[in-house]
């Protein structure tokens, strides 16, 4: 059981303390409500870049990292298709200094053209790094060009090119600014050796003043419901074909959500699973074989992906996973399968939960969801989930007009 | 309220850092057992450290390959029938292979350990490796390795190893497609009967830990033919390149060089390397270093730059690494010298000198924070003969340490001469 408790400024601001005593350190966590999907598909790439700039200057504050340091603090921040996610841990005595930074980044930025023109090129070396220079690191963004043909996950949260990052300008960072990094739109988590009644003070003192903004008010284009098999086929510099299949299942506060989060535990995720001891062990079709999805708020996918044995037509490939798929919806899954995904689940909860800043984050992610409480309560719904439930699905989800199949190829 | 004025701090100097004591006892057959027992999640991790990493192997390969194939059946269970063991239970059983260590480690929710333990003992007695098994590890050991040979970092840490120690030398050998052509179950089955069923081990147990456990380690590992750990290991001699600065064409059409830049350094019982741990802290070992302020902050020439001792027991290196844009590598590694240069020749100020203290000491306690975190601490310390007073003179250093013996460490080791150069495309 992870206790928390939740009040509300009168700016809107959402605050959760859960109290850790067992810990010497504290952590602060705040979450924008704002990720790449709400991106201007002409300008993306940009709530990421964005998260950089928030580290080069608030408006009382000349550079965000040294005072934190100074007072025994680290941080990081995490950009995703759905959210923004900013943390730091510190000595819990000093707490109040991450209070200070983050409320007047909340308040305003500085806004520096400098900032602006380092992090453009920072940017554009990261995605140089894990996009161009290496060997199939352009799969997600041909492969989702070919998933979504509407909803903004057809972009991934680097970008959809280097153009778009190159070209931001000082003035969509402050539109950016104003519209998302507002008290309305954010949660603060504050975690670990903390008193809530200290935090109440320290949440009021520093937060309380922020003008509340206007809610955002999310318009996303939905996708429509895929109606015929898509293909796609690229040829690349890379050593090894490899295969690349795509189902849409539902959005992350769906009930059967955790029905499909399951099923990519029975498919793959261990040298037990299926995909692996069939595929890459008995018949030796691939070297590696994985089933998983994003987590994704809005509907998102299911993703089997995997490379292939030097010498092995994909087709055959594609069809042997096809196979699998085909024994899942006509036998459905033991009760000794279904025993272990859900043992499983139970367990990584629980290694995931080891640490405060995890829980921070779990805390902020869940309420944004609408429910913090779901941190204690979605393992009984993984509990509740029934091998009727899993073959049902099954049928739903691996529908061939619900797929997308990418043969990404070796031209040498 | 004025937002201007930072809150007051209370500064690492003024922080009394403990390193939680672990519970110690040995096994029948004189197998040391360390325990830290903490945690509020009903956890477990077990690792069981084996001195069998590729310091000890003849044959290029054969030590990670039996490390590896410790999981793929024994007498009694196939492969899939031992991940089926772990996995039911929602457990993992993991293995790894360093240089001098290799390792059998499970995570486990503490009240399946008793059904998991014999498991283990199984695949430590009375593994088979199969002929099948091995093929499928050379076929996707081959294929993984024709993967990371066009990233270019992959091949520039392997490069820049064989420079500072000599492709003979453990640290600095690496595997050809050719060597995994050449892995046979002969040599390893030898492997095996030398260094895991007569082999040295000592264990590291953290978390949640039930009171039996002592009594269940005894009883499945406390009676095999292993020993405790040898005193010490022979050094072998490093073969250190001549030639000091490589510029490799790896991909043609490559956007961004990998470039480290790396120097000998001797290892954690030399009285410079707390003091050097500090100075590396400085210069690029965290966000607010020199390296990071000025190539990515101020220039943005990288997404990331880092420096760091290698962790190596017997011989270290001085590293520098980085992916920067293939057009301002050269720019990169010259700002690099520059900022060596900085630290040789001006003196640290007190300001930031006492941010490095702050950051260091605040990295420490939150590190210390769960029983994974400590345990790990005292492995490092374990498995490098060192004991406690290594962690605490670490901390007292970092409250201590002067400008000036900072500066003098800068001029002893900093020194662009001493440094091997590589940039690979």
């Amino acid at each position: 059981m992870i206790d928390f408790e939740k009040f509300v400024l009168p700016n809107g601001l959402r605050v959760l303390v859960h109290t850790d005593k067992s810990t010497p350190m504290a952590v602060v966590n705040v979450l924008y409500d704002v990720g790449a999907r709400d991106e201007n598909p002409e300008k993306t790439g940009f709530a990421h870049l964005f998260e950089h700039l928030m580290f080069g200057g608030s408006k009382n504050i000349p550079v965000y990292d040294e005072p934190l340091q100074m007072a025994g603090g680290e941080n990081n921040a995490y950009t995703t298709n759905d959210l923004t996610n900013y943390y730091c841990q510190l000595p819990a005595e000093n707490i109040e200094t991450a209070f200070w930074l983050e409320s007047d980044r909340m308040l305003s930025l500085a806004f520096s053209k400098k900032s602006l023109d380092v992090q453009r090129k920072v940017v554009s070396e990261e995605f140089k790094e894990h996009y161009i220079n290496k060997p199939y690191g352009d799969v997600w963004h041909k492969f989702r060009e070919l998933i979504y043909t509407t909803h903004p996950y057809k972009w991934m949260t680097i970008g959809k090119e280097l153009k778009h990052v190159e070209d931001a300008e000082l003035q969509d960072v402050k539109d950016f600014f104003f519209k998302h990094y507002t008290p309305m739109n954010a949660i603060l988590v504050v975690a670990g050796n903390v008193e809530v009644e200290n935090v109440k003070l320290l949440a009021e003192k520093w937060f309380g003043d922020i003008p509340s903004g206007i809610k955002y008010d999310r318009k996303l284009p939905v996708e429509p419901k895929q109606t015929a098999p898509r293909k796609m086929e690229v040829k690349a510099n890379v050593p090894l074909d490899a295969l690349f299949k795509a189902w849409h299942i539902y959005p992350r506060t769906d009930p059967r959500y955790y029905i499909a989060d399951l099923i990519t535990d029975i498919l793959s995720g261990g040298g037990s699973s299926r995909l692996y001891q069939s595929l890459v062990k008995e018949k030796q079709l691939f070297s590696n074989i994985d089933c998983y999805h994003f987590g994704s708020t809005d509907a998102g996918i299911i993703t089997i992906e995997g490379k292939l044995v030097k010498g092995v037509d994909i087709k055959v490939a594609d069809a042997a996973v096809n196979d699998e798929l085909k024994k899942l919806l006509q036998d459905g899954i033991s009760a000794a399968e279904l025993e272990k995904v859900k043992n499983k689940t139970e367990s990584a909860m629980a290694f995931e939960d080891m640490s405060v800043m995890s829980r921070a984050a779990s805390i902020a992610m869940y309420e944004l969801l609408g429910d913090a409480n779901l941190i204690n309560t979605e393992l009984a719904r993984y509990q509740a989930v029934t091998a009727e439930q899993i073959l049902q699905e099954s049928k739903i989800i691996f529908d061939e007009n619900n797929s997308s199949t990418m043969y990404y190829l070796s031209n040498n | 309220m004025n937002r201007k004025i930072a809150p007051l701090i209370k500064d690492a100097i003024d922080y009394k850092l403990d390193l939680k004591p672990y519970d110690h006892y040995t096994l029948d057959n004189g197998v040391p057992v360390y325990a830290i027992n903490a945690g509020a999640q009903e956890v477990l991790q077990l690792e069981m450290v084996f001195f069998a990493g590729n310091f000890f192997e003849q044959e290029k390969g054969i030590a990670a390959a039996t490390n590896f194939m410790l999981k793929n059946g024994t007498t009694t269970r196939t492969a899939f029938q031992i991940n089926e063991a772990f996995e039911y239970y929602g457990a993992y059983c993991n293995r790894a292979c360093y240089n001098e260590t290799a390792v059998l480690s499970l995570h486990t929710l503490s009240k399946h350990i008793t059904a998991l333990l014999p498991v283990m003992q199984d695949m430590l007695t009375n593994a088979v490796f199969p002929d099948q098994e091995l093929e499928i590890y050379q076929q996707n050991s081959r294929q993984r390795l024709q993967v990371n040979l066009q990233k270019c970092e992959f091949v520039a840490t392997r490069l820049i190893d064989s420079y500072l120690y000599g492709e003979q030398h453990p640290y600095g050998t690496y595997t050809r497609l050719e060597d995994i052509d050449k892995l046979n179950i002969t040599a390893i089955k030898k492997f095996y009967q030398d260094y895991y069923i007569k082999g040295q081990c000592v264990i590291f147990a953290a978390g949640n830990i039930p009171a039996n456990l002592p009594a269940l380690l005894n009883e499945y590992f406390g009676k095999l033919t292993i020993g405790k750990p040898p005193a010490i290991l022979p050094e072998i001699k490093t073969i250190q390149a001549v030639e000091k600065k490589y510029r490799v064409q790896n991909e043609a059409d490559a956007v961004q060089g990998a470039i480290r830049i790396a120097s000998p350094f001797p290892n954690r019982h030399h009285a410079d390397f707390k003091k050097a741990i500090i100075l590396n802290n400085l210069f690029g070992g965290f966000f607010g270093s020199r390296l990071m302020s000025n190539i990515r902050e101020d220039k943005g020439y990288t997404y990331g730059i880092h420096s760091y001792l290698q962790n190596h027991m017997q011989q270290s290196a001085w590293m520098i690494s980085t992916e920067a844009g293939k057009d301002v590598c050269e720019a990169t590694i010259e700002e690099v010298y520059k900022e060596m240069k900085k630290l040789r020749e001006e003196k640290i100020g007190e300001e930031e000198l006492l941010l490095v203290r702050n950051f260091m000491i605040g990295s420490i306690l939150g590190d210390l924070d769960g029983p994974f975190q400590v345990i790990a601490k005292w492995k490092n310390i374990i498995l490098n003969n060192l004991d406690e007073s290594y962690f605490y003179d670490s901390v007292h250093e970092i409250k201590t340490v002067s400008a000036d013996e900072l500066q003098e460490l800068a001029v002893k080791y900093l020194q662009p001469e001493n440094f091997y150069e590589l940039v690979v495309y």
